[in-house]
């Protein structure tokens, strides 16, 4: 993967404020390949950092990263080979059981993750699983709430990372555990909307095992100049397929050994 | 349908079953054939190779997950009978050579220590009644050409049963969160899919109540030792010689088998 950035910083620019129009009013936008088919992957994460400076300098805090594209089918959909990454913030966090508000979202659709909490700092190139277990305080079950700002779901990878992974919102819930006392490949996961299971699968369909997800994130930030840093909490990417969610919608997503997290869903 | 027509595909089965040839589907012959029908055929095909020196050690529940059910268009799961030929150890190879158009399925497998009789029985009794529970392969086959399977048909042909592999790592339903139990399916090393138990029925214990109360109806004896199949938890993975699967389920074990040769369709 190459992280060159061939735009100017004016181009640059230029389509982080598109990005940032569309995610702060909620309306769609078409693929940014579309006026720029040249940009590059490394393009797309400048477009992302400048976002991200954005909103820090607005007040934002920066919570942690996700990580996005981890399971196989969507990789080979796309055509790449490493997962997307994106930057989460406080603004983004719902507390669970809560009612979340989708007036503010375009197109919401929700996935199951398994989320790390870092008490040690990680840094790539190389990091591997067994650092990334290391360096984890604590896991607990998530849902992460996406929303894609492309029109019609039309996408490639260098539009999603400038638009931060699509990246929405996200409920972080149930039970923290240690790594070391479960088994983390093959934790099971259901997700119920209004009561009735609309997606299953097991952890595993993270890149093999979730935190194998974390490391390759943590790679990418190396590849970006970063670390993530102690503190960080770390989404690992969607084990179920994501689901529609509208107004009136209830999600619980139960996890094997880590309990259940809970919302609904508001005008 | 009358006693005769009954013996006569029980027969045929039995005989497809034998040689590994394949006939065609009942109900494209038969299109009267009902669901009570199929069982009496599926105990006909039952008693012959029981007669020809199997025993009957156990029953396996099909049809369970949404998918499968969509695909036949029924809205309940299915039974069939396991026979002492079935049985594969944990580390096997299976001969493909005796199966026609062989798939796998990664389920967990229920031994109980109490007879379950129904109606009446619920989940709870389920968990109650369970000495223990096991990852195991289910080896799915069809006596049907190419899997032209409608439910009668299937049910006709013992649940489309073929052999079944047990893993060795014995879990205790009050200890395992079965329903949660995360299913992992791996071919030839790689990640090939992932599944949980709610899959089944929403839970397998809500499989093996349905087993019990349905055996209670058609007053079939449903007995303590005997293992129970409780229905697939992954995508069906078609084998071919040289394979190998293995199917962890978390927090309990792996089941893992092998096969060779070729299979006849």
């Amino acid at each position: 993967m190459s992280m060159n950035v061939t735009l100017s910083r004016e181009d640059v620019v230029r389509l982080c404020e598109r990005v940032e129009g569309a995610q702060t009013r909620a309306y769609a936008i078409p693929k940014l390949t579309n006026e720029y088919p040249n940009m590059t992957i490394g393009d797309g994460y400048a477009v992302q950092l400048e976002l991200r400076q954005r909103f820090l300098a607005a007040g934002h805090k920066q919570t942690g990263w996700k990580a996005g594209l981890t399971s196989k089918a969507k990789m080979l959909q796309m055509g790449v080979n490493v997962p997307s990454i994106g930057f989460l913030t406080d603004r983004m966090a719902r507390p669970e059981n809560s009612a979340i508000t989708v007036s503010d979202l375009v197109h919401p659709r929700v996935e199951c993750e398994v989320a790390f909490v870092m008490k040690k700092t990680l840094k790539g190139p190389n990091c591997t699983r067994q650092a990334v277990l290391d360096a984890t305080d604590y896991v607990l079950p998530a849902v992460e709430i996406i929303d894609s700002r492309f029109s019609g779901f039309k996408f490639d990878l260098e539009s999603v990372v400038a638009d931060n992974g699509s990246s929405a919102r996200y409920v972080g819930g149930g039970r923290a555990r240690y790594p070391a006392d479960i088994d983390l490949r093959t934790l099971g996961v259901v997700m119920e909307k209004n009561g009735e299971i609309v997606t299953m699968g097991a952890s595993a369909a993270v890149l093999g095992h979730p935190a194998d997800a974390v490391a390759m994130l943590v790679n990418i930030l190396g590849e970006l100049g970063e670390e993530l840093p102690a503190g960080s909490f770390v989404m690992s990417g969607g084990i179920t397929e994501a689901v529609a969610v509208k107004p009136g919608d209830s999600i619980v997503a139960r996890f094997q050994e880590l309990g259940s997290v809970s919302m609904r869903f508001v005008e | 349908m009358d006693q005769q027509k009954i013996k006569q595909y029980g027969d045929e089965l039995y005989a497809a079953w034998l040689a590994c040839k394949p006939v065609r589907p009942l109900l494209e012959r038969e299109p009267e054939i009902s669901i009570e029908d199929a069982y009496k055929i599926q105990e006909q095909f039952v008693a012959r190779r029981v007669a020809a020196g199997e025993q009957i050690i156990g029953k396996k529940i099909g049809a369970t997950s949404k998918p499968v059910q969509d695909f036949l268009g029924v809205y309940q799961p299915d039974f069939g009978m396991l026979l002492s030929g079935m049985v594969y150890q944990e580390g096997d190879t299976i001969d493909l050579g005796t199966l026609i158009q062989p798939k796998a399925e990664a389920e967990l497998a229920f031994v109980l220590k109490e007879d379950l009789k129904g109606p009446g029985i619920t989940a709870m009794d389920v968990i109650r009644a369970t000495d223990y529970v096991l990852p195991c392969f289910e080896i799915v086959d069809s006596r049907i050409t190419d899997w032209q399977i409608k439910i009668q048909d299937t049910v006709a042909d013992n649940a489309s049963c073929g052999v079944y592999v047990l893993g060795k790592t014995k879990g205790d339903p009050r200890k395992l969160d079965i329903t949660l139990a995360g299913m992992v399916l791996e071919k030839n090393g790689e990640l090939f899919s992932t599944g949980v138990g709610a899959a089944v029925q929403g839970s397998p214990a809500n499989a093996v109540a349905w087993l019990a109360n349905t055996l209670g109806e058609l007053g079939i004896p449903f007995k303590a030792g005997e293992v129970i199949l409780s229905g697939s938890q992954s995508a069906l993975v078609p084998v071919v010689d040289g394979d190998e699967l293995v199917c962890t389920v978390g927090g309990l074990g792996s089941c893992r088998v092998k096969f060779f040769g070729r299979s006849a369709a």
